[in-house]
């Protein structure tokens, strides 16, 4: 039981993490990864819906009549998503104003929708924090890290401090969209290398 | 696993009131949450507005300039913006203009600039945008606003670089930079026509 809960637990760090090995929410991925902050930020938001929303599945699963099961999850999910919107902006503005549009987006990452499909919907709901908490942290280890990886290659600042010294020349192209592409596809080679060699 | 259930057929009636329930249920939570955080929204709205007023021209009046807001038109008529005037011993010393512009590259975009009497500009702030994380909203930032410090719209070279101007515009977000440009022109116009056309309004 014990490592069940551990291996739940860590799966969504290394071996099935969300982004890097089953290529899942892309679009906030690519889109939100221009600075290591807001993808810490965007990581840590669906996290939170992620932990709310695989709660919430795994304690109704057995309420919810298969044909129907769903929409009744996307309502669940967007619900959360709109209260994680909705606190956002009444606690924490600043962080709200930087990831604009991408709050509401969650409600379309299919890590979540994925999670609740392949794993809240068929166990406890202690197993599924623990699954939402390995596949959160997952997410936001990769989404941070590309952030990090295109903020530090694209305008020279990690976390908004500067690194490279003033006269450096930083690769702008990672700041845009192409550099989001490339810079990801580097790291899953990068990564799926480590998870071979182990 | 072995004995699989033959799965029955769900009556379309369990499948309806489930789904009714779950919606509803939702609903519950989100008029919950919306009445808990409407206060806090507003209140960090309205600080925001208060703050930035503050921080483009200070707060050294003897009036209360977000309290003494009054709407003004713009150039064109077509518009309204909100006109925030800082006096002291009755006379308008700075100002500050809530403007926007459409032509930002993610929709409305709204700054709040202020003035000085003789119209050159003191400073910026930006209260609300749509623009791209990292590229766009760097229009927030001090090393992109310290340029228009002092500057003065009516001045033929108040433009971005690549319209031939003086401004630099951010690195990869020209539109948004424009977007600023094309929102303080529109409150500069609007002032200009309010102190030419309206000087003896309802202004003391």
């Amino acid at each position: 039981m014990e490592k069940t809960t551990k291996e739940n637990l860590t799966r969504g760090i290394f071996k099935e993490n969300p982004t890097l090995v089953m290529l899942l929410g892309m679009c906030p991925t690519l889109g939100v990864s221009t600075s290591a902050i807001n993808g810490l930020g965007m990581g840590i938001a669906t996290l939170f819906v992620l932990i709310l929303s695989n709660i919430a599945i795994s304690s109704i699963k057995n309420l919810i009549p298969n044909g129907v099961r769903i929409p009744c999850y996307i309502v669940v999910i967007a619900s959360f998503v709109s209260v994680i919107d909705l606190s956002m902006s009444a606690w924490l503005p600043s962080l709200h104003a930087a990831l604009g549009i991408y709050i509401p987006l969650i409600v379309v990452n299919c890590i979540i929708l994925g999670r609740a499909e392949t794993f809240a919907s068929k166990n406890n709901v202690f197993q599924s924090i623990c699954d939402a908490i390995g596949m959160g942290i997952g997410f936001t280890m990769s989404l941070t890290i590309l952030g990090a990886i295109r903020e530090i290659l694209g305008a020279g600042t990690i976390f908004g401090y500067p690194i490279l010294g003033l006269d450096a020349n930083p690769i702008l192209l990672f700041i845009m969209p192409p550099g989001a592409f490339i810079a990801l596809a580097f790291m899953i080679i990068v990564f799926n290398k480590l998870r071979e060699a182990k | 696993m072995a004995k699989k259930i033959k799965q029955k057929t769900e009556s379309l009636f369990r499948l309806t009131s489930s789904l009714v329930i779950v919606s509803c249920l939702s609903a519950l939570l989100l008029s919950y949450v919306y009445t808990i955080t409407k206060a806090p929204i507003e209140r960090s709205k309205n600080q925001a507005e208060l703050k930035a007023i503050e921080s483009v021209i200070g707060n050294d009046f003897d009036n209360n300039p977000y309290e003494d807001r009054r709407e003004i038109t713009t150039a064109d008529g077509q518009a309204k913006l909100t006109f925030f005037p800082g006096k002291k011993q009755g006379k308008i010393k700075k100002f500050a203009i809530k403007t926007y512009s459409d032509e930002a590259f993610g929709g409305r975009l709204e700054i709040i600039v202020g003035f000085t009497i003789n119209g050159r500009i003191i400073n910026y702030e930006v209260l609300s945008s749509k623009e791209t994380p990292g590229l766009g909203t760097k229009v927030a930032e001090s090393e992109f606003k310290d340029q228009f410090q002092g500057l003065s719209p009516k001045s033929e070279s108040f433009k971005t670089n690549k319209d031939g101007g003086e401004i630099d515009a951010v690195t990869a977000a020209t539109i948004s930079s424009r977007a600023v440009i094309d929102a303080i022109n529109r409150a500069y116009n609007a002032y200009d026509k309010l102190s030419t056309g309206g000087k003896n309004g309802k202004d003391n």
